[in-house]
């Protein structure tokens, strides 16, 4: 039988997300790491992604990381993240037009490191859109 | 006579003029330390979730983080006062300078040399006065601190800490805050956040660093008794990376429970000084009221002695 996972989004400001879910993948500094049910406990550092959980009633929730620390122990999951939002409370176009305007600083590396984390963060936030609008086409090709 | 009347009228005007302010900010207290608890309540998952983590890499590994280690002949300390913006909180401000100044003694009687940090203008004003230096200070955001102002002053320090003593870096890091205990109760305390002192899951829960936030004691003396299996965790890509990751945002994180924690102390302490003085404004009020009355009737009386004397001055003169 397939074990669920208890998944816990936090961020210093309250809990973003909790659940059971069937998977959750994530991206790693090694790379994307797929956790399923009964996976041998890891800790792992992560980078700014758009983390992918499929909660056990097949919803799919795209969140925005940016960067931090994942645990897996027991079927639990925790993501820990200075910053996370659900992807359906993030604007990709806003996300992308902060992006463009750091971009000639970033250029001329004058980036000081609060505005890396912030560029880590949009990033995250526009690939979560991304995934977002993606999941929601399928939806409703699906539907119609 | 007419004058103490009318002095006494105005004084009385003027304190009840004063009693509105601190009346006025007293509500405002009251209701934003209710904010400050209930963001401080928000930011426990996190807390618990890092406390979890840091207790389990501490069983599971044995690897050495810079930040961890011990330096047996400590030259120089870092201590961080955390205090407020603004005053009108009572004896808040005084109890964090007063612990501060205490912890600067040891540590110079025990030979370190002090780099002091402060948080809130009022701690800053205070060593400024006295001729202490402060290598930074930070301050507008005591009332409400945001993550970043932690994370901000957590990079600092830690990068002080793993900066080589004779470079300039220090090889201690205390801290100096309010913990808020109750609405009524807040207590000035120390605490050394580095080097980190870390403890299994197993030991009894760290009484400095886990105890923090009320309420999670308990879930952790739990938590770690139903992990007690020795799993070995595997680290991507190594435990020292996960280290890295992990700790600064540990001590950032403690960083974050100690300010607000002052904040929510402050804003209590605020609320309870504004409530003694405004309870003090009446009586005052109260007083006064009856001193003007007094002189009030005093004139009265007066008058009325003159005018029955001058009648009876006026009825012997007539006979």
């Amino acid at each position: 039988m397939a074990s669920e996972l208890q998944v816990g989004v936090v961020a210093p400001d309250g809990q973003v997300w909790q659940g059971e879910a069937v998977s959750v993948i994530v991206r790693t500094t090694e790379g994307d790491i797929g956790i399923l049910g009964n996976h041998e406990p890891v800790m792992a550092a992560m980078m700014p992604c758009a983390a992918e959980v499929v909660a056990t009633d097949g919803r799919r929730e795209i969140i925005a990381v940016g960067g931090g620390f994942i645990s897996v122990y027991d079927n639990r999951v925790s993501l820990l993240s200075e910053t996370a939002s659900l992807a359906s409370e993030v604007s990709p176009e806003e996300a992308n037009r902060e992006l463009a305007e750091m971009l000639p600083k970033v250029d001329s590396a004058e980036m000081t490191d609060q505005d890396w984390r912030r560029y880590h963060q949009l990033e995250a936030q526009v690939k979560a859109g991304e995934r977002f609008a993606q999941l929601h086409g399928q939806m409703s090709e699906i539907a119609a | 006579m007419p004058a103490t009347l009318r002095q006494l009228r105005e004084r009385r005007k003027s304190v009840s003029e004063t009693m509105k302010i601190t009346r006025a900010m007293e509500l405002i207290a009251a209701s934003r330390v209710a904010r400050a608890q209930q963001r401080a309540r928000q930011a426990v998952p996190y807390h618990q979730e890092l406390v979890q983590a840091v207790a389990d890499l501490a069983a599971h590994s044995d690897t050495k983080h810079p930040l961890t280690s011990e330096k047996p002949d400590a030259l120089r300390a870092a201590v961080l006062v955390v205090s407020s913006d603004r005053g009108l909180a009572g004896a808040y401000n005084s109890n964090i300078t007063r612990m501060a100044e205490g912890l600067l003694s040891r540590l110079k009687k025990e030979g370190k040399q002090v780099d002091l940090y402060t948080s809130g203008r009022k701690a800053e004003e205070y060593f400024t006065y006295r001729h202490v230096d402060i290598v930074q200070s930070w301050d507008g955001f005591s009332e409400r601190p945001h993550y970043e102002h932690a994370k901000e002053i957590g990079e600092t320090l830690i990068a002080q800490f793993l900066r080589p003593t004779h470079e300039g870096g220090v090889d201690e890091l205390h801290l100096v805050f309010t913990r808020f205990r109750s609405l009524v109760s807040q207590q000035a305390r120390i605490v050394r956040l580095l080097p980190l002192h870390l403890v299994k899951a197993d030991a009894a829960s760290d009484a400095e660093s886990a105890s923090v936030v009320a309420g999670v004691e308990t879930a952790e003396q739990e938590a770690s008794e139903t992990r007690l299996a020795e799993t070995a965790y595997s680290f991507e890509p190594n435990a020292e990376t996960v280290l890295d990751t992990l700790l600064p945002l540990y001590i950032i994180n403690q960083i974050r429970f100690a300010l607000t924690e002052a904040a929510a102390s402050e804003l209590a302490s605020r609320q309870q000084a504004m409530h003694s003085a405004t309870d003090n404004a009446k009586q005052l009020i109260d007083s006064l009221t009856r001193d003007a009355n007094q002189a009030r009737q005093a004139v009265i009386t007066q008058e009325i002695n003159e005018i029955v004397g001058g009648a009876g001055a006026l009825t012997a003169g007539q006979n």
